[in-house]
């Protein structure tokens, strides 16, 4: 979708064959494949380092930070997986890069794994992605073709094999060490840190796990140099996120927003604003882990880190999901709980028992049978969930299911209370 | 299993050494999407292939949802039931492939020509509601929609096509 602001990623126009190597190579493609490749590994680290590069999965780790950890040295394993287990619901805007700009993800893989001694990468596409994993799989086989891949490139005597690998339905494996365990071939069970997978990772040997959005920003960082980058967004979030948009908004979709762009401005013209004219009730900023927002909150807010960050919540995912006046958010948070419970993976106590607790007690009050303690329980669970779980999703639960309560208190005690919906147990957006 | 060995050796020249064990699941979803699901026979030629643990192999079916021991319908109706495509109507959308199939969510039309399963997010979220048919995504979808691609479906089974 079309967007005021500079880009790094939806920077041409997409069309039926726009995915094409020919069409890559002739908008610059690999170009800068050539220049990384003159550069030293260290230098290329340095560099995105300098970008002041976030990841763009969820947590805005630095990905320069990351991968400093792993020095190249010769003769020493290291693996690089590119997360494209796109999962957290309200999040589609990796698929819009697999589908559209594949050559761009195996571009920037190529330079990362030069600049990490990396001889293996492997993109782990979630299951059901069947369009973005024939894109992903097909521009790979056309870059083995044309001998970017799976041999010496440019002369020099770097190599690198890439592997797609399917998930087969878990939101688990979207989570780093999970996304591990599934590689390996068992059960996606989450690991401790530490030790952190840059040290020990893939088959115990140092790993790097970069989500797709990621990694397609660093040939444009290697290409323009970090200095220029950062000219892009604000100082403390520096480049563009892709915001997947969804919900109860006129045009979903997904968009290139330069960090630092004003949050209503972007839902009310960019996004033609509410579906059917309606009034906004709040907004789930990244991805349904990320806590909501009333539409008063956000008002003030600029689309960034340090903007939306103080206000309790995040950029997360950038799955942005709009919701109208008069929807329930006793059936929403229904919906979520559900899923939390459905994607456990039953590996730790507290998010086991307590995801089929909290969503025994919701279907409870939907059903017209909760009684007043019920949200105090709540409570309670996402409480008992923080930070004792090896993974994030207990705490991710909680902090969705306290962002709803924090905020919606009066529906969930009108649903005990009266026994019915104070919404008529509405989801749709009327028109 | 046996004859998609050929194929599995091939898929190995794009892996490291020593990872034999990273073989179960896409050789699990090559034989699932061969056979339509895994039969005890392809998990013994797979265990005796792999050098893997037989229980490895079990975890692996188990755990994932995509992955299945018993076969199912010819078209696997999956709508996802998730924030975004509830936002955009999917509990209308469910209601009415449950009814017009006959079958609850989870089952299998007596003939065996379709089952519907209700699905968490399949990343679809900008063009809700959407509805997987087999491998493919069929996005914004809506009764009318619906009504066509089954009766569509059913047409080209009655006419023994595919």
């Amino acid at each position: 979708m079309t967007m005021p602001g500079r880009k790094v990623i939806m920077n041409f126009e997409v069309t039926p064959t726009s995915h094409s190597l020919e069409e890559y190579r002739a908008r610059g493609g690999y170009a800068t494949l050539e220049k990384a490749l003159k550069l030293q590994p260290a230098d290329i680290t340095k560099e995105v380092t300098a970008s002041g590069l976030l990841g763009h999965g969820g947590a805005a780790f630095p990905v320069g930070r990351k991968w400093g950890v792993m020095k190249p040295i010769p003769g020493e394993i290291h693996y690089l997986c590119a997360n494209a287990d796109e999962g957290e619901p309200g999040t589609f805007k990796d698929r819009w890069i697999l589908e559209n700009a594949p050559h761009l993800l195996v571009e920037s893989m190529l330079i990362t794994s030069y600049a990490l001694g990396v001889r293996h990468a492997f993109v782990y596409i979630r299951g059901e992605f069947d369009l973005p994993y024939r894109r992903i799989q097909g521009a790979i086989d056309e870059a083995y073709a044309a001998g970017y891949l799976g041999k010496p490139v440019f002369g020099t005597d770097f190599a690198l094999d890439i592997v797609v690998y399917r998930g087969a339905g878990s939101y688990v494996c979207g989570e780093a060490s999970g996304l591990i365990t599934s590689i390996e071939g068992r059960k996606p069970y989450p690991r401790n840190r530490p030790p952190r997978l840059t040290v020990r990772g893939l088959y115990q040997k140092p790993t790097v796990i970069n989500n797709v959005e990621s990694l397609a920003n660093i040939t444009g960082i290697i290409r323009m140099g970090a200095e220029e980058f950062r000219k892009i967004g604000t100082a403390k979030s520096p480049g563009t996120q892709l915001i997947s948009i969804s919900g109860h908004i006129a045009k979903p979709g997904v968009y290139e927003v330069e960090y630092g762009y004003p949050w209503a401005k972007f839902l009310d013209e960019d996004c033609g604003g509410m579906l059917h004219g309606a009034k906004m009730k709040c907004v789930v900023p990244g991805g349904i882990s990320t806590k909501v927002l009333t539409r008063a909150e956000i008002e003030p807010l600029t689309l960034c880190h340090e903007s939306v960050n103080p206000a309790g919540s995040g950029i997360g995912s950038g799955g942005m999901i709009a919701i109208a006046e008069g929807t329930c958010m006793v059936r929403l948070l229904q919906v979520l709980l559900r899923f939390y419970h459905h994607e456990s993976c039953g590996q730790c106590t507290p998010c086991r028992e307590g995801m089929g607790w909290m969503h025994r007690i919701i279907d409870r009050i939907v059903e017209g049978k909760g009684v007043p303690e019920d949200i105090d329980r709540l409570y309670a669970i996402s409480a008992a969930n923080d930070g004792t779980t090896i993974c994030g999703m207990g705490d991710a639960a909680g902090y969705a299911t306290v962002g709803i309560l924090n905020k919606y208190r009066d529906e969930f005690e009108y649903f005990i209370t009266n026994r019915r919906s104070k919404f008529d147990g509405r989801l749709e957006c009327l028109a | 299993m046996k004859h998609l060995i050929p194929e599995f050796e091939k898929m190995k020249e794009r892996y490291p050494e020593g990872f034999e064990s990273s073989l179960v699941l896409p050789c699990l979803r090559r034989i699932q999407e061969d056979r339509g699901f895994v039969a005890e026979e392809d998990i013994v030629a797979l265990v005796d292939y792999l050098k893997v643990p037989r229980i490895q192999v079990e975890e692996v079916l188990s755990y994932y949802t995509m992955l299945r021991r018993k076969p199912i319908g010819r078209f696997h109706l999956q709508a996802c039931r998730n924030i975004a495509c509830s936002m955009r109507g999917a509990e209308g959308v469910i209601a009415h492939l449950s009814r017009k199939l006959g079958v609850k969510p989870g089952q299998t039309t007596p003939d065996g020509t379709f089952t519907l399963t209700e699905v968490e997010c399949l990343g679809s979220c900008g063009t809700a509601p959407v509805v997987m048919v087999n491998e493919a995504y069929h996005e914004n979808m809506s009764t009318e929609k619906l009504d066509r691609l089954v009766d569509e479906l059913a047409a080209g089974v009655r006419a023994g096509g595919k």
